[in-house]
């Protein structure tokens, strides 16, 4: 049969295909996981200005990168599945929101423990701080918005509302925070002044970004594979794959 | 064209009139709510008058989020909303009209207290005055942010939790614009930067939230 954009929109077929590319994604986050490490932890030089302290970026940043994309990420198929009435984007957004809002939360959890030695403190009211909050509580209240409702179909939609709604909101959000932040009192410490980055520095924490991507990639399919079989688990294909399971 | 705006609104309205006391509990939350906070914070006049601004902001969003849980609840369990939605006519004003009946039920005595709280909390005549009118502008994005989020949540059991936890992360920029004009004011700076924003805000929701309302409304009801 001819390969076209629908093909793997059926989900049996994405099953298939995600059986196989599942183990991929981990043996790819692994090794990167390990290089981005090795070239992080052992090869970047110290900084000059933080010491070993700054080597926290290289989880830090690439999770701030995960959270803010996949927040987009999830929006885009959620309105795809809303749109389209395409069953399999909509479990594909429901299953990203779990490892967003795990990526934001690690952000925030490791720019607080960044913050204590640079800053003086865990957390400061700073513009970016407070977006990345209020972009945990968007996640959290997608999550809670579409578990509350049992009817399926409706909670897809509902969560495709809102995500859009969101993710509109976004960037007013995060410009209403810049401005509120700058007129009380600025945080004393900006990144933004930051020196350049030296090339090992930037290759490392390019290497541990790729790995969060084959992670996100590995935990989102494995999610989704896990409610297209609670879904359809009245389809012949579903009974064949697990006879005598849940029914 | 306006028949079915002002046909709800007045609906709402003589519902509202005919629960006195129901459509007075708004403004009795937002009044205990706030007075709560001198006994939390301790009864020193500056830092009273500092954090006043944020304090009547908060509660009104509060209270905004409390009393919006009902505001499509009612209709949906008497059958009523269903009917609105196939009745012919735009479902935009039926929402807009709702959301308009919730401003002048529950936004507009806030806005009238207001003053009297920042009066307790110490705070300079300009700087009530921009309260008020950040409140006018504000209060209705509220409205129209927790009419959305009344519809997406219509009929659910958590429904008024989860209502706030998903309207509120919207509602910051109307906080921070809000509470931030009373603060400029009082460092002596000007706010119309402010209420220029927030205006913006009042426009910007006016023209999209109530298609997202109408849409919330017709997956929740499906």
């Amino acid at each position: 049969m001819p390969l076209t954009l629908y093909t793997f929109s059926s989900p049996p077929r994405f099953y298939a295909l995600t059986g196989v590319l599942v183990p991929v994604c981990w043996a790819l986050c692994v090794a990167l996981t390990a290089a981005g490490l090795w070239m992080g932890l052992f090869v970047a030089p110290t900084d000059a200005t933080q010491g070993e302290v700054y080597r926290i970026i290289f989880i830090h940043v690439p999770a701030a990168w995960m959270s803010m994309l996949l927040y987009l990420v999830m929006a885009f198929w959620a309105g795809i599945g809303w749109a389209f009435n395409a069953r399999l984007a909509s479990m594909v957004a429901r299953a990203i929101a779990p490892t967003g809002a795990m990526f934001t939360f690690l952000a925030l959890w490791t720019g607080a423990l960044w913050g204590r030695p640079t800053w003086g403190t865990y957390w400061v009211w700073d513009a970016r701080l407070t977006s990345e909050l209020i972009l945990l509580f968007l996640y959290l209240g997608y999550i809670a918005l579409t578990e509350a409702i049992d009817d399926v179909r409706r909670a897809d939609q509902a969560g495709a509302l809102l995500a859009i709604v969101g993710s509109v909101n976004i960037p007013i959000i995060y410009f209403s925070v810049k401005w509120w932040n700058t007129l009380h009192q600025g945080a004393t410490v900006s990144l933004t002044a930051a020196p350049k980055m030296a090339d090992t520095m930037l290759t490392a924490m390019l290497l541990m970004t790729f790995a969060c991507w084959a992670y996100a990639f590995a935990v989102v399919f494995t999610r989704t594979r896990a409610l297209i079989l609670e879904r359809e688990c009245g389809a012949a294909w579903v009974r064949e794959l697990a006879p005598g399971g849940a029914r | 064209m306006n028949s079915v705006f002002a046909a709800v609104l007045a609906r709402d309205l003589r519902l509202a009139a005919r629960r006195r006391i129901e459509s007075l509990l708004p403004v009795a939350f937002f009044l205990v709510a706030v007075s709560l906070f001198p006994l939390g914070v301790g009864p020193e006049p500056q830092t009273l008058r500092q954090i006043a601004p944020g304090i009547v902001w908060v509660c009104s969003l509060l209270a905004a989020m409390l009393s919006v849980n009902t505001l499509y609840a009612g209709d949906l369990a008497d059958g009523s909303l269903e009917q609105m939605l196939l009745a012919p006519g735009s479902v935009l004003q039926l929402v807009w009209a709702k959301a308009a009946a919730h401003w002048l039920v529950s936004g507009l005595p806030l806005i009238v207290a207001a003053p009297v709280i920042g009066l307790m909390f110490g705070l300079p005549a300009q700087a009530l005055a921009t309260l008020v009118v950040g409140l006018l502008l504000g209060t209705p994005i509220l409205s129209l942010l927790g009419s959305l989020g009344a519809a997406l949540t219509l009929g659910l059991r958590s429904g008024g939790m989860l209502l706030i936890l998903i309207v509120l992360p919207l509602a910051t920029p109307t906080l921070i614009f809000g509470a931030g004009a009373v603060d400029a004011v009082g460092s002596g700076l000007s706010a119309s930067g402010h209420h220029s924003l927030l205006g913006a805000l009042l426009i910007a929701s006016a023209l999209v939230v109530p298609w997202a309302t109408a849409a919330a409304l017709r997956i929740s009801t499906e």
